[in-house]
């Protein structure tokens, strides 16, 4: 027991580093996601298709495979990436396909009446989706958006593979230094499970939250 | 093409189309033990009773929120270090999976998880008149699992039964880490044998992408094979 106290600050500049990429990725990914999905349902084709290609390319790959192509690849072409850097761009790659999906799915379920009202008001485009349309698709975006998130931390875990000491990286040195296997893990997956929970507390509250009286 | 040199990566084909077979049958086997534990847990968490229903919740919770990759490091390295230390030898030597099986053991207790969920919603999802009826011919609760929820809920879930078994083979390319020669393990080595970077990703990538592609094809197939049947 008292090994796992002394080496929690170890454990703990591992959770620093996951949480820096998770929620870079959060929000490379949402960025992409929103406009990716928007682009979906209403672009021109020279943009639909692309995208298209683009979501269904990445969600047939393994995020892993993502990763090594991005950190690989690359040095190819004389140019340098790190490993943090990599899995920062593969990870958002893969969550902005995700999300363009989510995206898609909950502005394509909102009424077309909406729109249609939105459109008799005189409202143009971008207004009409941004405090018309969109609102109204966040509750059905909110929790699988939630789910991405969550896939996102979990997968930062891949960073290990290209030597990022996120808390995975950490777990496995620390457990190598002192041999403290079982508490050494089980701190570890307590650690992913609380950062996981308040993800997903958060997004129960951002669900409330937009769950306007319609 | 795009003047680059396939031919060292043809001459090695077998061994990627072999990384591919592998990733299919360890995600393959690793599905159907995550249904027999998300079957059992599904049943659990449904279950009137609650020292049956809160465990099978907390395992469910518990397990979706954890990495893969941990839980492989668990099974691979911590779960050996621990046994070799604390418990008998011949316990210990059950424990110590070699890389393939731990693979397949994490897949199942990862997937069995997701699976519970499916399969919890696929017994909700069967109406309460099937239950009674089977009740009031006096069939046991295990009977009416067995010849009642469970036909009725076979047809629902199939579909994310073929999700689930997709993003399993997507997640097999984790066995590189502990050195399983699946697909993604193949191509590192590949590479770092031949620096033929571009090469050897692009035939893993599309490997992947026709592979999940064709799954989820085949099973559109079968989901229509199915509901013309009932």
């Amino acid at each position: 027991m008292a090994s796992i106290i002394d080496e929690l600050p170890l454990l703990l500049q591992g959770v620093v580093a996951t949480l820096q990429i998770s929620m870079l990725v959060v929000v490379a990914g949402s960025i992409v996601g929103v406009f990716g999905g928007l682009g979906l349902l209403f672009g021109p084709i020279w943009l639909r298709a692309p995208l298209r290609g683009y979501v269904d390319v990445v969600r047939g790959l393994p995020l892993l495979v993502t990763i090594f192509i991005i950190y690989y690849v690359p040095p190819a072409f004389d140019i340098d990436i790190s490993g943090f850097a990599a899995v920062v761009v593969a990870l958002s790659i893969f969550a902005g396909a995700h999300i363009s999906e989510i995206v898609r799915g909950g502005v394509a379920s909102v009424a077309k009446g909406q729109s249609d009202a939105a459109k008799a008001l005189g409202l143009t485009f971008w207004p009409r989706i941004w405090s018309v349309v969109l609102p109204q698709a966040l509750p059905s975006i909110i929790p699988p958006w939630t789910n991405t998130a969550i896939e996102m931390v979990k997968g930062s875990s891949l960073a290990y593979l290209v030597s990022v000491s996120e808390l995975l990286f950490q777990t496995y040195k620390v457990v190598g230094r002192t041999g403290a296997a079982m508490e050494i893990y089980i701190a570890a997956a307590l650690l992913y499970f609380a950062i996981n929970f308040a993800v997903s507390r958060f997004g129960a509250w951002l669900e409330r939250r937009v769950r306007y009286a319609l | 093409m795009f003047g680059l040199n396939w031919d060292l990566i043809w001459r090695n084909r077998e061994e990627f189309l072999w990384g591919l077979v592998l990733g299919l049958q360890m995600a393959l086997i690793g599905l159907a033990i995550g249904c027999v534990i998300g079957l059992l847990v599904a049943f659990a968490r449904t279950s009137r009773h609650r020292w049956l229903s809160a465990p099978a919740a907390a395992y469910v919770e518990f397990v979706r929120n954890l990495p893969l990759l941990l839980i492989l490091f668990f099974l691979y390295f911590g779960v050996p270090m621990w046994a070799n230390s604390a418990l008998p030898r011949d316990v210990a030597d059950l424990l110590i999976l070699d890389g393939e099986n731990t693979v397949i053991a994490g897949l199942a207790i990862y997937g069995g998880a997701y699976l519970a969920e499916i399969f919890r919603a696929g017994i909700l999802s069967v109406g309460r008149a099937f239950v009674e009826a089977g009740r009031s011919l006096g069939l046991s609760g295990v009977q009416i699992a067995r010849y009642v929820t469970l036909p009725i809920m076979f047809r629902t879930v199939l579909p994310s039964l073929g999700n689930t078994f997709i993003s399993l083979f997507k997640d097999t390319s984790l066995a590189m880490a502990i050195a399983v020669p699946e697909l993604t393990f193949v191509t590192r080595k590949f590479v770092t044998d031949t620096f033929q970077f571009i090469q050897a990703w692009t035939v893993a990538a599309v490997l992947y992408i026709v592979t999940a592609y064709a799954i989820a094809a085949v099973l559109r197939f079968l989901e229509r094979r199915i509901r013309w049947a009932v």
